[in-house]
């Protein structure tokens, strides 16, 4: 059994047997062709031919992975006719009186070598794409036709790299997986793979082809990212346990998308999903959640060296929001303390991080930084139905500043002469017990509570929900923090504001028909658990 | 000659599907168009010289339309560089 890691790019465990993917190899030689004119016949025939194939790729690209996935070929035809690249194979057939593919292979690498000394990661990866192109044309050039592989069985292909046509061109129905020893997780190819659901692994490193074979077992794990070569009966049996429960989630897809989230008694409940940055609404959607019940707004500040500005913050919104095309999308204001560091906010070192300066104090401390992201917020909303939300809210007054600081934000839009929704909902968490034992006073000022049931039970029961020694009396099920909850709901329908539970308990089954008896109006769960809840509301009958 | 300066609002620059969807654009026109960066000028029809000049999120480039019917072109090139850049 040996290792090897990468990483994944799409999330689904392959095993079968491998095979290592070899291009028919072009050499292309120097020859003296004294014809010019009869080069530049074949130059013109072999990219017809090489255009012709784009175009059948493109076809296919459409059908399978879509128009915004397809495009780069239609791109790679648009390259095939650029003005400078022919006149420089031109030149060389001409000029210097050699033959098309040896031509065509130098014009092609200078073009590749351009863009790989560019000092942009996303330029640097399109030398692949001018490389691509060129080797098809001199494929065409030397008659081979299309770069293709026959597999007669089911294989994990295994490459150095793969060019998006030679992904796109396998026969999706014999590729169990993809496994490269380069390629980043933004080269076309692991978006494809993406795309057509086909478990991936890259960046494996250059030895690993060398030291496997066509028909050797192997196991590709695209969540963790590792190939295992000759795996033992206990990797294997694990590997088919996994599979097994990807094809039960695959079958309960099948069975619950599209239907609705109504009990048998027929109360209705919205069930959402959380997630943690743009990348995920993929997910979102596939899972067939009605809305996003939380978007954790902090990664845009983690993964940052500086403050995002209001511009990076708006396009982010702006394109959740369009993605979930007029579908609920509550996003989360800033939610980061001492626990959470984020090195340029430079917080002091707390004794008590939970109980200390963080999320909305934080932002109410440092008003500059909310302002950004609110405005960032403000002016996303046209773009879709937003809810923004205030986590950590203890005091009255704490909502009330939150609400006046919006208010500023849209004086200044409007003296900007900036559109933003009429339609915003704002809305809390309630996260803390103070929240909960307050929340008639805070339900007149908001449309919407989310219950945050993780700090909810941890601040209620005076624990720490990662420490393993006080596991046994953090019970999550604890009847102090079932009353909060329903002390929130009800107080929030007394005040015509709906509730929702957007923390780890939302996606317990276990307490689905509890909390719809509660009242709740919404569940928020990780995207995967949308359709295990769907499933469990439409089995319950409040009328029992 | 008719020209405009622009500021590219698009994350990734002037990309490869913008560049091409430019190239196709300008083809269908009868006035030159050229883009041009710190001294540096290409023909907006020619794909791989435009993706060639790097030009990132926040440059600005000035868009010149020369001939034919510039002035229309001119507009038509500014309304491509807001809706695609």
């Amino acid at each position: 059994m040996t290792r090897y890691s990468g990483k994944g790019v799409f999330g689904a465990v392959a095993i079968g047997k491998i095979s290592v993917f070899t291009r028919s190899d072009v050499k292309v030689k120097r020859v003296k062709a004294d014809d010019a004119s009869a080069e530049l016949m074949r130059l013109k025939e072999a990219e017809k031919k090489a255009r012709e194939q784009l175009g059948r790729i493109y076809e296919k690209a459409l059908k399978e992975v879509g128009e915004a996935n397809a495009q780069i070929f239609d791109i790679h035809i648009m390259m095939i006719e650029d003005e400078d690249y022919n006149e420089a194979i031109t030149e060389m057939i001409c000029g210097q009186g050699v033959n098309a593919e040896y031509a065509v292979a130098v014009t092609g690498d200078n073009f590749a070598e351009m863009f790989s000394s560019m000092d942009d990661s996303y330029m640097q990866a399109r030398a692949a794409d001018v490389k691509d192109i060129s080797n098809r044309i001199i494929a065409c050039l030397s008659d081979k036709g299309a770069v293709s592989v026959n597999i007669d069985d089911k294989v994990i292909i295994c490459a150095d790299d793969l060019a998006p046509s030679e992904t796109v061109s396998l026969d999706k129905d014999k590729v169990l997986a993809f496994v490269t020893a380069y390629g980043s997780s933004n080269s076309h190819t692991a978006i494809l793979a993406r795309t057509m659901n086909i478990p991936a692994i890259i960046g494996v490193g250059a030895e690993f082809l060398s030291q496997i074979k066509n028909g050797d077992i192997a196991v590709a794990d695209g969540y963790s990212g590792e190939l295992i070569i000759d795996p033992d009966a206990e990797t294997i049996a694990a590997a088919e346990k996994r599979q097994a429960e990807d094809a039960e989630k695959k079958q309960l897809l099948r069975k619950l998308k599209g239907k609705e989230n109504i009990t048998l008694d027929g109360k209705r409940v919205n069930i959402y999903a959380n997630i943690e940055s743009a990348d995920s609404i993929g997910s979102v959607i596939l899972n067939d959640a009605g809305g996003i019940g939380l978007f954790r707004s902090e990664f845009l500040y983690l993964e940052s060296t500086d403050y995002p500005t209001e511009e990076k913050q708006f396009k982010v919104y702006k394109r959740v929001l369009e993605s979930m095309g007029g579908k609920r999308v509550i996003i989360r204001t800033l939610d980061v303390g001492a626990d959470k560091q984020v090195p340029y906010f430079k917080l002091e070192r707390e004794e008590n991080p939970a109980l200390g300066l963080r999320a909305v104090r934080l932002c109410l401390d440092r008003p500059d930084i909310f302002r950004t992201q609110l405005r960032a917020l403000y002016r996303a909303s046209v773009y879709g139905s937003l809810g923004i939300m205030f986590p950590m809210i203890t005091n009255l007054w704490e909502l009330e500043e939150c609400i006046e600081l919006c208010g500023k934000v849209k004086a200044e839009l409007d003296a900007d002469g900036i559109a933003y929704s009429d339609n915003i909902e704002l809305g809390i968490m309630i996260e803390t017990p103070a929240a909960a034992l307050i929340s008639d006073k805070l339900a007149p000022l908001v449309d919407f509570f989310s219950i945050g049931t993780n700090d909810l039970t941890q601040y209620t029961l005076a624990c720490d929900r990662q420490n393993p020694r006080t596991e046994r009396f953090c019970d999550t099920h604890h009847e102090a923090v079932m009353k909060l909850i329903e002390m929130t709901v009800e107080n929030a329908h007394k005040h015509g504001v709906w509730a929702g539970i957007c923390g780890e308990l939302a996606a317990d089954t276990s307490l689905t028909e509890k909390f719809l008896r509660m009242g709740i109006d919404e569940l928020s769960v990780s995207p995967p658990f949308v359709l295990k809840v769907r499933d469990a509301v439409r089995n319950i009958d409040l009328n029992k | 000659m008719k020209s405009f300066e622009y500021t590219i609002k698009d994350s990734l620059g002037i990309h490869a599907r913008p560049a091409g969807l430019l190239a196709k654009t300008v083809k269908a026109l009868d006035s030159e168009i050229t883009i041009k960066k710190d001294g540096k000028e290409v023909n907006a029809s020619k794909l791989m010289a435009v993706m060639g000049m790097g030009i990132k999120c926040g440059d600005t480039v000035t868009v010149t339309a020369e001939g034919g019917d510039e002035e229309k072109s001119v507009k038509l090139i500014e309304e491509f560089f807001e809706a695609n850049l």
